[in-house]
């Protein structure tokens, strides 16, 4: 089959590998029809995550037909349409009995602060993902969702990771009617986090970003007023002035990736001695309001970030984060979509074959030809 | 003895000293509405603080896998995808000697993806195969491949002729 092949930083691209096959009794192979390449994927194209290795597959945000399934696999049939929840997650384990699918203990060997994420680095499992024709999806009886009839698959394939990640960003937030929100990133994530702030009755909602396409897009698609922190001087200044006593929540949507500030550029992105620009968080803990909420949904890597931790005490900021938990939102997710409250499809700005991955990772990763989201399409419907 | 051991071996031997229903006031002030992490974290469905919950069936695995120290056992499923090799695998070894906890840890793993990406381009070329970064690097479309793998190939020659010309002694 034909898969995604990670060469090193900035280098990918499309080679033969052997089919996928059934490893575990809980496994089933799915043959893939959409994918889309996240933002924190640029991570590990990046060469910002540790342990991804050459020759690996990315690729955690796909859905398609399920092909085969292991002997304890009851509830899928051959030829089911699939969305496959980024998280890989047991169902039975101590954190996936509360709901917590992203922290599944039963998932990832190499590392227990996160569960396993398809394609993304040996941190996170060491698995295969699905920027390929064919994947192999553990625990295959909890996580795959049916896809409905009445849902375009290239909506189905965002409720994967981007939505629920954006959704549960405002939904960390403990958004009370009427609050200010402050979402730094107008990224995918960004996008969805303030599309969902206002379904949880924010009272304003603002959007940072320096890509000014993509905050045009937000202007209309979330909406939300825009701000390109190259044009407002010290965002966090800024905002204090907008809201006279800071944001009520502010959401960090970016992650290890961000611009912005030369120092944790030159400390976090060049010389790796941070765990990536953690300005957005930085730029989140000194807006929000005195006893405000900052929510982490941006990807940071696992050593260290400088943040200003100081002022999270003295201001009693309470800080919520975690990887979404993809399973458990999904019910009211696809209730949103059928209601048209969430249209995440209208974020694909560009569709590409499988065979055009290094194009791809390049468009969105330079922001190219007003990318906000590709899509690979491996296999036909 | 490492730190890890060191670890291990204080953990084996501490013991669980105070029953908390003899501590004065124990609970008194505990309220089940101050729970941050609702509706994250469905404590209904908590069966305990151990890890004695009903596994998955074990993968049985016939590739290396290196284990998080932090592991008390090994998760019931494994992701197989490119087992370590080479200078990287040596290095990643050492990497997972040490707790996710360690500095050390991550640089080490970053050391070693730099080395494997080097060693790709090497098995590369023990393949047959000239490695062409800038069609992988997406500057340059996939239709225009061989003249892409022609041009890095003439730019590598170039480069290597270059370089032997500076080394040479001059008169």
């Amino acid at each position: 089959m034909r898969a995604m092949d990670y060469r090193g930083p900035r280098r990918v691209r499309i080679q033969d590998k052997p089919m996928p096959v059934i490893q575990h009794p809980r496994d089933a192979i799915v043959r893939v029809t959409r994918s889309c390449i996240c933002g924190s994927d640029l991570h590990l194209y990046h060469g910002m995550v540790p342990d991804t290795r050459v020759g690996m597959t990315f690729g955690h945000e796909f859905c398609g037909v399920v092909e085969a399934v292991g002997s304890a696999v009851e509830n899928l049939s051959i030829g089911d349409r699939v969305m496959v929840p980024f998280n890989i997650a047991c169902g039975q384990c101590h954190f996936c009995k509360q709901g917590l699918f992203g922290n599944c203990h039963e998932s990832n060997a190499q590392a227990t602060a996160v569960g396993g994420i398809f394609g993304y680095s040996h941190t996170a499992g060491g698995y295969d993902g699905g920027q390929a024709e064919y994947v192999r999806v553990p625990y295959a009886d909890f996580g795959p969702t049916l896809i409905p009839d009445w849902m375009d698959p290239d909506d189905a394939v965002l409720l994967t990771d981007v939505v629920p990640t954006g959704y549960q960003a405002a939904e960390m937030g403990g958004i009370q009617k009427g609050d200010t929100v402050v979402v730094f990133g107008a990224g995918p994530v960004g996008l969805l986090a303030a599309r969902s702030a206002w379904l949880f009755g924010a009272g304003r909602v603002i959007v940072i970003d320096h890509v000014e396409y993509r905050l045009e897009f937000a202007r209309t698609y979330c909406p939300a007023e825009v701000y390109d922190f190259r044009e407002i001087g010290d965002p966090v200044v800024f905002i204090k002035k907008l809201t006279d006593l800071g944001a009520d929540v502010c959401i960090d949507a970016v992650g290890a990736d961000a611009s912005g500030n030369a120092w944790h550029t030159l400390f976090g992105k060049k010389l790796k001695l941070e765990a990536g620009n953690a300005v957005p968080l930085h730029w989140a803990i000194n807006s929000v309001r005195k006893g405000g909420v900052v929510s982490i949904v941006g990807v940071y890597g696992p050593t260290g970030n400088v943040i200003p931790i100081g002022n999270v005490v003295n201001k009693g900021i309470t800080i919520r984060a975690n990887q979404a938990s993809v399973k458990r939102l999904l019910p009211r997710l696809i209730d949103h979509v059928r209601e048209g409250r969430i249209d995440p499809k209208a974020i694909i700005t560009h569709r590409l074959p499988l065979e055009d991955v290094a194009e791809a990772y390049h468009l969105f990763s330079s922001k190219l030809d007003g990318c906000i989201k590709p899509m690979l399409v491996p296999t036909p419907d | 003895m490492s730190q890890n051991d060191k670890a291990i071996s204080a953990a084996g031997t501490a013991v669980r000293t105070i029953d908390p229903t003899t501590v004065v006031g124990w609970g008194i002030d505990a309220d089940p509405k101050n729970d941050p992490t609702w509706p994250m974290r469905d404590r209904s469905g908590d069966d305990g603080r151990g890890m004695d919950w009903t596994r998955p069936p074990v993968q049985t695995v016939d590739v290396e896998i290196l284990q998080s120290v932090e592991h008390q056992r090994r998760p019931a499923v494994i992701g197989v995808s490119t087992p370590p090799s080479g200078v990287s695998g040596i290095l990643r070894r050492q990497a997972f000697r040490l707790s996710e906890s360690q500095w050390g840890h991550w640089l080490l793993l970053i050391l070693a993806d730099r080395v494997n990406s080097v060693e790709g381009l090497f098995a590369d070329v023990g393949r047959g195969r000239m490695p062409n970064p800038l069609v992988e690097m997406g500057l340059v479309k996939r239709s225009h491949a061989r003249p892409a793998a022609i041009a890095t190939a003439a730019l590598a020659v170039l480069g290597v002729v270059a370089i032997v010309r500076a080394a040479r002694p001059r008169r």
